[in-house]
């Protein structure tokens, strides 16, 4: 029924957008070979049909998952959308033909390929989100506090109802360099906001107090006679390091400014949050 | 002294108890508040042992008035001592926790002056964090063994989990080790606790505001390797613990060598870890897999096999109650095939439903065909081309990799290859027999 074409999508990597995608297909009963988003230098061999963002449209596909797949498939949809897997696109298309056709069977199909794929991405998304409840270090500067993280996936909606409820009397800000995004917390509201460059201040003296209290009280609470590198780097791996005053010393804060920040890859546009 | 000192003495002191984690209390945010408190746990950071860091682990003071052998804050070793003013204890935890690198306090305290003036000390840490800082995250706090009841009580409705450590596996090592503790004085406060806390979840079913005692639960801690006490005995000890006390969790930790003492092993023994690691995997056998202690050890072998893990040695040891069809197994039964975790397990009764499952399917649900293959079948039939010979079977079954995490020196000689090593052990020659029936 549908055709296989030399055709490639190619959206303007939204969450609509994609969905967009989806309703084309299955309004031409077309398969695209490969769907990309605007600006992610891909797709030259393929002709590439643009695919324009419709807020109608996305919300006839989004509004059916539930009602012809399940509760579930639409959640799994979102998170593998923040995931950091090459191809998600297509990996999200492919699991939706198999969820339309298969209704909510498709949730326990779990030796099939497609749905694999897309279980193990959006493991990895809220691993790497789990990681980072505890993996966050905020730097008080006086009345607010923010934080620095690079993750892979785009975690910061994973993670914002546990900062907010943590700290609801706080204004804070957690700033993924990654996706150039902020998730920024005044008591009462908060909203996820496109960030292009964020510089965190030197800290105070405060501030450099606490942290080489926390590093004394890192260096103390190791047993030497029980050291083991494996398995620290396997528990805590080393890509988060560089955020943590424990492992860095005191340097992070200006190691950031020399760095050049990181191309900006291919993310979900940020979304008002509220 | 300045804080930095006192933090580095009081926390080297409390580094040896290894109930770190922040787990069994959820607890929301509130305006005005500062934090909140999250049932699966959250490990921050860890340590350069490769151990999670959750709490702000420090002792109130490593002062003590009593003299137990094993413990590096006796009153005969000469360490420098500091204590913390409650004050202080309550400005630490705040600091550190806004800033996120800690999900609480783990508090304990070596004994100042007398059980009972510890624990108000305790006591007044405790209260000015949560009543005056309003302070919402994880506190677990030691009791002290031969304080009075009621200060103790007191004391429980402060913190989401409290804990008496055990010590020692056997009356006999107590006596020995730690004259001033008896069995009776750490037993009294953890039933105590436990009536506590059993009391409480009928008060809460009565009056939604009634203040929660300990609602994370009660651990322990024992050292391993500091006494002759064997696996047989601890893992007895441990599933008494856990049906009478109803504890959450108890805790092993390899005996580290801090002091000289006769009655110990010498200060150049290497702590045992892989035996600690034996007894967590057992512990979680208990927990979670519906075995008993007594299916895992008995007085003639009464100690874990280094090179295989529990599971493994009773799969071995049980060879008539395999194969397991994969497509018809209970629950129960998949559980108990090597290779085959609780998530797996799950994955599998789930899985089944949409359609049969071969091998290839397995692998994708996370199951170690390496181990699992010499115990199963899929509609029928083993893995193609399996051999079953008495040395491929164990030599699948020992997780050289696992092994290596521990130094273990006895171990780290062998070569794992090295046949005449597999024939001495005792469970070696019944691979041989191990076929596939019918
Ligand atoms: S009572 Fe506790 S702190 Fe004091 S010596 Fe014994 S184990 Fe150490």
């Amino acid at each position: 029924m549908f055709v296989t074409s030399s055709l490639a999508y190619s959206y303007d990597g939204s969450f609509e957008g994609l969905l967009c995608c989806v309703f084309e297909s299955y309004q031409w009963k077309e398969t695209p070979l490969a769907i990309h988003s605007e600006g992610s230098g891909q797709g030259l061999l393929l002709e590439a049909k643009w695919i324009e963002t419709d807020k109608i449209k996305a919300d006839r596909v989004l509004r059916s998952i539930p009602l012809k797949i399940s509760r579930e498939a639409e959640e799994l949809v979102r998170l593998g959308f923040w995931s950091a897997v090459p191809d998600k696109e297509m990996l999200l298309l492919n699991f939706l033909y198999l969820g339309f056709s298969n209704g909510s069977a498709v949730m326990n199909m779990l030796a099939d390929d497609t749905f694999f794929a897309l279980n193990k991405a959006v493991r990895l998304l809220r691993r790497e989100s789990h990681h980072y409840l505890g993996f966050i270090r905020f730097t008080v500067y006086g009345p607010v506090m923010a934080a620095v993280i690079e993750p892979q996936g785009y975690v910061l909606p994973v993670i914002k109802d546990h900062f907010c409820d943590r700290f609801q009397s706080e204004s804070f800000m957690i700033y993924d360099r990654t996706h150039r995004v902020a998730l920024i917390h005044q008591p009462g509201r908060h909203a996820i906001v496109p960030l292009d460059e964020w510089v965190p201040p030197q800290p105070d003296e405060t501030e450099a107090a606490y942290r080489r209290l926390w590093q004394s009280f890192y260096h103390a609470i190791g047993i030497k006679e029980r050291k083991n590198d494996r398995q620290r780097a396997s528990m805590m791996p080393k890509r988060y390091w560089k955020h943590l005053p424990e492992m860095t010393g005191m340097r992070p804060v200006r190691a950031a400014r020399q760095e050049k920040a990181p191309r900006r890859p291919r993310n979900p546009k940020p979304r008002e949050l509220q | 002294m300045d804080m930095m000192e006192k933090l580095e003495i009081l926390t080297e002191s409390a580094k040896y108890d290894v109930a770190c984690t922040s787990s069994g209390s959820q607890r929301s945010g509130q305006a005005g508040s500062l934090g909140n408190a999250v049932s699966f746990g959250i490990c921050h950071s860890f340590a350069a042992d490769g151990r999670c860091i959750s709490l702000l682990k420090v002792l109130m003071t490593n002062g003590c008035i009593y003299d137990c052998a094993y413990c590096i804050n006796r009153k005969s070793n000469p360490v420098r001592r500091a204590a913390f003013t409650p004050q202080e204890i309550a400005d630490v935890t705040m600091q550190f926790y806004r800033r996120n690198y800690i999900e609480g306090l783990f508090l304990s305290s070596g004994i100042m002056r007398s059980p009972d003036y510890t624990t108000e000390q305790l006591i007044a840490a405790l209260e000015l964090l949560r009543n005056e800082y309003h302070f919402r995250g994880y506190i677990h706090v030691k009791a002290i063994p031969g304080a009075d009841d009621a200060l103790l009580s007191r004391l429980g409705t402060l913190a989401d989990r409290m804990s008496v450590n055990i010590e020692l596996p056997s009356q006999e090592s107590l006596r020995r080790l730690a004259p001033d503790k008896s069995k009776q004085s750490i037993l009294q406060p953890m039933g105590l606790i436990t009536n506590k806390i059993t009391e409480n979840s009928t008060e809460l079913v009565k009056y939604k505001h009634a203040p929660r005692f300990a609602p994370a639960g009660q651990s322990t801690q024992m050292i391993v390797g500091a006494t002759p006490d064997t696996d047989y005995q601890i893992l007895n000890l441990t599933e008494g613990l856990y049906k009478k006390y109803k504890l959450k969790r108890i805790f092993y930790s390899a005996y580290t060598p801090v002091v000289e003492d006769s009655l110990l092993p010498s200060l150049d023994t290497k702590p045992p870890l892989l035996r600690e690691h034996r007894l967590y995997q057992a512990d979680w056998l208990l927990r979670f897999y519906g075995f008993e202690a007594k299916e895992l050890l008995d007085e003639a072998a009464p100690n874990f096999n280094p090179l295989l893990d529990p599971k493994c040695s009773w799969a071995i040891n049980h060879r008539e109650q395999f194969p397991v069809e994969v497509n018809r197994a209970p629950y129960e039964m998949l559980l108990r095939v090597p290779g085959i975790g609780v998530r797996s397990a799950q994955r599998i009764i789930k899985a089944r439903r949409a359609g049969t499952l071969d091998f290839h399917a397995l692998k994708k649900l996370g199951v170690v065909l390496k181990r699992a293959q010499f115990f199963i079948t899929c509609k029928g039939r083993p893995l193609e081309g399996l051999k079953v010979g008495e040395h491929t079977l164990l030599r699948s079954l020992m997780s050289g990799q696992e092994l290596a995490k521990f130094q273990q020196p006895e171990i780290e000689q062998l070569s794992f290859f090295d046949d005449s090593y597999l024939a001495a052990l005792p469970e070696a020659g019944v691979a041989a027999s191990f076929s596939y029936g019918g």
